[in-house]
């Protein structure tokens, strides 16, 4: 006992003077992490400035001295969601992103589940393939994609988005749900077999409510991927009306480049879902991300 | 009896996996193959014509957007050069920031910063990063710098030699907080007794990191730098918003090429080829991630 005790009472013997020294030499790591903050912060800060500044304003003077010129307003939200259709554009993407979620994990659970727990011929080399497809360009099929989906009228609409992102999700959530299936305990399955469950059953009522932090990190990363991604609403989406977010303001990128309040309040109203998402579940989100570092 | 009543089960057991197994193959499986297919025809206006066997691929390798040797340029190159700098500047900076935020009581603060542009599109870190390099010096932060030291605004996405080290960084900007979040908890994995015996025996904090640390989160780090190579040969976002591969095809990559050949272009054999391609390049990652997780397999069943 008195081993441990004697270390602890000589440091807090150090003096006021050589705690100071020792702060003082450590400046260069507060400095560094200082310019590492700042540079991550100023850039993105910048767009949030500049959308609330009058359009006069922002060509006259920086926005980093908008403590001179404190003039704000939120006239470049009202007319990016009004007449350039960003308010269409947000509901777009709540109408795309929801059931491009909901709909992979659904599917990628169930198939998740009896890649972990049932035998059937050519179980592994189907995990293979789908282990190898997750990081399939969906360069390699959008055109067949595209008239697959003419042929069968579901050109440019919702349902098609929705398809062909689930289709993509799949590999990685059910790469997810089945590395975090196969380490629940055991016992309980067994448990639950014996006392006659049925598989359905015992996915639904025992495997899925022990999987909640998974299919939470899930729910996230996949919910951001539908929500950010432009290239497959770019290519499969053909009627403006139903443009989301990134689409639109790619739009309003290359029609308005001079209306430069416009372009920042949109690209804010394109972060803005991400940045609360990540701010409330953030847990979960790094899961996520780490967890899909094979996407 | 008993083999039919099993035959009967692992049927049942087999329904689980047949909605994604419908879907991967009609939307994934099917379209690669058609894809392949396609690029191995004219494609006119997006639709099988005439079979050409590898004049595209031929093509493609003499097409100086695609791959300019004797220039250096070209979308092939471009991704080469995004492998170098992307990579090497997220792994560099994300190494360095999980390091010497490691040492401080703010640690989460400066690691939830970096990692925030992660949530974030590309096509908002596209725009984020447009108004940072916006030539005009009352707009852009850094030009506003540059005129404050007295020089001339410099066009950054409007010239050749720059505009891919611009993208380049806001990419970098973007990818750093993969890298942070993962090796930081590797880094916190390394026993501290290692490290103090390290010091004690005199090694400097460089020798410390390069000969205890690396090696020991060698597997995290192969891990990041597979993921942000990935991310390289599938890049196109970000080059959208930024340059649509501009200034006159400077900053193209391959996923540009093929976007552009076939939807601007009509061309579905050329970019089919250029899709085809991206595939190709892909596969030794593909074989990584299948290794991998072979031996996770392997470790968990011992």
């Amino acid at each position: 006992m008195s081993t441990v005790v004697a270390p602890r009472s000589a440091s807090s013997a150090k003096t006021l003077r050589h705690r100071f020294v020792a702060t003082a030499r450590r400046w260069p790591i507060h400095l560094t992490l200082f310019v590492v903050a700042a540079v991550w912060i100023v850039p993105a800060l910048g767009v949030f400035v500049t959308s609330v500044r009058p359009r006069n304003d922002i060509l006259g003077s920086g926005w980093w001295t908008i403590l001179l010129h404190p003039n704000l307003t939120l006239g470049a939200y009202s007319e990016v969601l009004g007449s350039f259709g960003f308010g269409q554009a947000f509901l777009n993407s709540v109408f795309i992103t929801v059931p491009a979620t909901v709909l992979p994990i659904s599917i990628g659970a169930l198939a998740a589940y009896a890649f972990a727990f049932m035998r059937f011929p050519g179980r592994k080399t189907i995990f293979f393939i789908i282990i190898a497809l997750m990081v399939m360009p969906t360069q390699a099929a959008f055109v067949p994609i595209l008239q697959m989906f003419r042929a069968l009228n579901l050109n440019g609409g919702f349902i098609g988005i929705w398809l062909a992102h689930t289709a993509f999700g799949l590999p990685f959530a059910i790469f997810l749900l089945r590395g975090f299936f196969v380490q629940l305990p055991g016992e309980i399955l067994e448990s639950a077999q014996i006392d006659g469950a049925s598989s359905l059953r015992i996915f639904w009522s025992i495997i899925l409510p022990l999987s909640k932090p998974a299919l939470a990190s899930l729910a996230v990363f996949q919910f951001l991927w539908v929500w950010n991604d432009l290239i497959m609403n770019l290519i499969l989406l053909s009627n403006p009306a139903l443009y989301p977010l990134p689409v639109q303001t790619a739009g309003l990128l290359s029609g308005y480049g001079q209306e430069h309040d416009l372009v920042a309040a949109s690209s804010v109203l394109l972060m803005i879902v991400p940045l609360i998402v990540f701010l409330s579940l953030q847990r979960y989100f790094v899961r996520g991300i780490v967890a899909g570092s094979v996407k | 009896m008993k083999n039919a009543q099993n035959a009967r089960r692992s049927l049942g057991n087999a329904l689980f996996i047949l909605p994604a197994v419908i879907f991967i193959l009609v939307f994934m499986i099917y379209p690669f193959i058609m894809t392949v297919r396609m690029s191995l025809d004219t494609g006119v206006n997006l639709k099988l014509t005439k079979f050409i066997g590898l004049a595209n691929f031929q093509q493609l390798l003499g097409d100086h957007f695609f791959i300019n040797l004797g220039s250096m340029s070209g979308a092939l190159v471009n991704n080469g050069l995004w492998l170098v700098l992307y990579t090497g500047g997220c792994v560099g900076l994300g190494l360095f920031i999980a390091a010497v935020a490691d040492r401080v009581r703010y640690e989460r603060v400066i690691k939830t910063i970096v990692f925030m542009p992660m949530a974030i599109s590309a096509t908002a870190a596209g725009v984020i990063w447009l108004f940072v390099y916006a030539p005009e010096p009352n707009l852009g932060v850094l030009n506003g710098a540059l005129s404050a030291l007295g020089i001339n605004p410099i066009g950054w996405l409007g010239q050749p030699s720059t505009v891919n080290f611009a993208i380049i960084v806001a990419a970098v900007w973007g990818g750093t907080g993969l890298v942070v979040v993962i090796l930081s908890a590797a880094i916190k994995g390394v026993p501290d007794e290692l490290i103090e015996a390290a010091t004690i025996d005199g090694a400097t904090p460089f020798q410390t990191f390069r000969k205890i640390v690396l090696p020991m989160i060698a597997i995290p780090l192969s891990v990041v730098i597979v993921t942000l190579a990935i991310g390289v040969i599938k890049v196109f976002d970000i080059v959208y918003i930024m340059t649509r591969g501009g200034p006159s095809g400077d900053s193209r990559v391959i996923a540009y090429t093929y976007y552009v050949e076939t939807f601007n272009g009509g061309r579905g054999g050329y970019g089919a080829a250029a899709a085809v391609i991206m595939v190709l390049l892909i596969i030794p990652v593909m074989a990584f991630n299948i290794r991998r997780f072979r031996l996770d397999e392997g470790s968990r069943d011992v």
